[in-house]
């Protein structure tokens, strides 16, 4: 680690951290803590959820999936972003509308139940744990290759960073450090697109001729099924990467951080071209990294092809620009992994101690505690795991968290909002069974079984696809359609209220 | 806390900030509870009932489309080479189809504000109207 590549690391830190120590001095309700009161600005929030979105999974995966398989990396950042039509029509504005500060809000709104609240807290941690263990694994991992320290070390400092930074700023000082981020991160993005393309003469036609030639995979490696050669699994993928969206909790909870629906559906809009434009780049740094860096450095440093950018960025820029990759890919963990933390901390804080045992009755200061232990409890918890998972495959937990949310919370709430004959029954029977069906179908899958012995079990998965979401999210509204058949009448007069609320937002 | 109605003008800034909060906060339920809009009549109003029809008309035809052209996309891919011949020089049809997928994406998002902001108007007149007391 050089001289140069520290002052970048001092820097960015040093800058969240002032943004912390600015938002700590106001976060001192449960408002404050868990949406930073509900006072960001349509473009604030905009770019803090393009902020979520553009994980390392998307910067480091992404890129190094399309420098090694081509086209079939671009699979992920075509579900990703189409994946904001479905949160923009179907679920941002009833969402924000109904609920206060998590999804199980919003769905008790309509069934005023501890069953379904905690069935829905669950469902949360569970997600939440999924993701958080596939970032921090993903994060030591590629911390220990950027700044050569041990991935225990490197898993630890960035689990100390982001206790810090929601402990003391809560949301305000997440969301501004998903700021800063999503900034240096596009400013670094374009930055080595245009790097590329000035390599490239600006001759769009020209690279991609080029880019028939560069690769071992020769033309093949501007078309389809380089990786994805099973088509049912690919499908399968891509429902999960689409539908799942909408019910990640670090996402959806970013429609309380605004004052009302007008400013939600605005940030939607700006974290939509964001993200766009984005995913567009990472076609360069792939093309970009498999052209001047080579598909066989890019294994050599990590065989996932995560160190792509950041060797791409040397290979264009020198130490300088890599050390500036380096350092913003560090931040872009630290906001999202920040991120997670408080969506688990208010299922946890907020639904199971706040709403369910003390009945809502807690005061602002038993909430405030509340919200700060769970979030230490979530954080130290999701390190030990992170610890000992070192070895687990990042891109299976991530889409394993993609499939539970589309599987267990997006038919939940799209019955709550939209049909008027879903009862108690329904939504515990909708959120059960997506999320069972998508953990069993995981654990009978190649994820961890293999003939050879390569995996967590040896012999043939039961079940043949990669990813379940093809069978689960389907399983997840036929759930919620057999419960509500075979249990009470719905409240319709509660109905009512909801659907005037969540379509008007009359509160 | 106590100042729920946020009408007082001589709150400073800061402050009637929190109350806007908190309106939405735990507190909200029992301030409502003394005059909460009559939801079922505000449901069965015929204003109402056009402003929904017209928004599932707007979100049920787009959201079936955008699927559709989403899923087509793997659907193709894995069962036909059809987007391998290349549309311009050496870029294949798949990525015309990708960055089709993309625009449609901006294209939807605009479409949707623009029209939300109409829906937003006829909200309004609903909260008018409840305002006045037509839904006791």
């Amino acid at each position: 680690m050089n001289v140069m590549g520290l002052a970048f690391f001092v820097g960015i830190v040093g800058l969240t951290l002032f943004v912390t120590y600015i938002a700590s001095k106001r976060t001192n309700s449960a408002s404050e803590f868990y949406t930073a009161g509900g006072g960001l600005t349509g473009w604030q929030n905009g770019i803090a959820i393009a902020g979520d979105y553009l994980s390392a999974a998307s910067f480091l995966g992404i890129a190094g999936a399309i420098s090694l398989f081509g086209f079939d990396g671009f699979f992920y950042s075509i579900g990703y972003l189409v994946a904001y039509l479905v949160v923009l029509y179907i679920v941002a504005e009833p969402l924000r509308n109904l609920g206060k500060y998590t999804l199980a809000d919003m769905i008790t709104a309509r069934f005023d139940q501890k069953k379904i609240r905690a069935a829905a807290a669950i469902s949360t941690l569970t997600i939440v744990l999924f993701y958080m263990i596939a970032q921090l694994v993903g994060a030591g991992a590629l911390i220990q290759l950027l700044l050569g320290i041990d991935y225990w070390v490197a898993v630890l400092l960035v689990g100390i960073m982001m206790t810090i930074y929601v402990l003391w700023g809560g949301m305000a000082a997440t969301s501004w450090v998903q700021i800063i981020k999503a900034v240096l991160l596009m400013v670094g993005t374009v930055l080595i697109s245009f790097l590329v393309l000035w390599e490239f003469d600006f001759n769009i036609l020209g690279m991609f001729t080029e880019m028939k030639s560069v690769t071992a995979n020769g033309e093949a490696y501007l078309h389809p099924g380089v990786k994805y050669t099973n088509g049912l699994d690919t499908i399968s993928m891509m429902i999960a990467l689409v539908l799942g969206t909408a019910g990640l909790p670090h996402i959806l909870m970013r429609f309380f951080t605004v004052k009302d629906a007008k400013t939600a559906r605005s940030s939607v809009v700006y974290a939509t071209w964001i993200v766009g434009i984005f995913y567009i780049l990472t076609i360069f740094l792939g093309f970009g990294a498999a052209a001047f860096v080579g598909s066989d450095a890019i294994i050599a440093a990590n065989p996932a092809g995560n160190m792509a950018a950041p060797l791409l960025a040397q290979a264009l820029g020198g130490d300088i620009l890599m050390s500036f990759i380096s350092a913003v890919a560090f931040a872009t963990i630290l906001a999202v992994v920040a991120g997670l933390v408080l969506s688990g901390a208010s299922a946890f804080a907020h639904d199971l101690y706040g709403q369910i045992f003390k009945k809502g009755k807690a005061t602002e200061k038993q909430q405030m505690n509340a919200a700060r232990m769970a979030s230490v409890g979530v954080s130290v918890f999701s390190i030990v795991l992170a610890l000992g998972a070192q070895s687990m495959n990042v891109a299976f937990l991530v889409s394993l968290a993609f499939c539970i949310a589309a599987s267990a919370n997006l038919p939940v709430i799209i019955y709550t909002i939209y049909w008027k004959n879903f009862n108690t029954t329904g939504a515990l029977s909708a959120i059960i069974t997506g999320l069972v069906t998508a953990l069993v179908l995981v654990a009978l899958s190649p994820n961890l079984w293999a003939v050879d012995g390569s995996m967590f079990f040896t012999g043939e998965a039961i079940f043949p696809l990669t990813n379940p979401a093809i069978i689960s999210v389907p399983a997840g509204f036929i759930g919620g359609w057999i419960g509500t058949m075979v249990g009470a009448n719905a409240d319709k007069r509660k109905y009512a209220e909801v659907d005037v609320k969540a379509n008007i937002g009359l509160k | 806390m106590a100042n729920n109605n946020g009408n007082d003008l001589n709150t400073v800034k800061p402050l009637e900030k929190k109350n806007k909060v908190s309106n939405k906060g735990p507190n909200s339920k029992y301030n409502k509870a003394a005059d909460s809009p009559n939801y079922s009549a505000i449901a069965e109003s015929p204003e109402f009932k056009s402003l929904k029809r017209k928004k599932n008309k707007f979100i049920l035809p787009i959201t079936i489309f955008f699927l559709l052209s989403y899923i087509s996309l793997p659907i193709l891919t894995s069962y036909t080479t059809v987007l391998n011949n290349n549309a311009f020089g050496d870029i294949a049809w798949v990525w015309i189809y990708a960055l089709a997928l993309f625009v449609m994406t901006w294209t939807l998002c605009m479409i949707y504000v623009r029209r939300a902001n109409d829906f937003d108007k006829e909200a309004e007149i609903i909260f008018e109207k409840e305002k006045a007391g037509d839904y006791e």
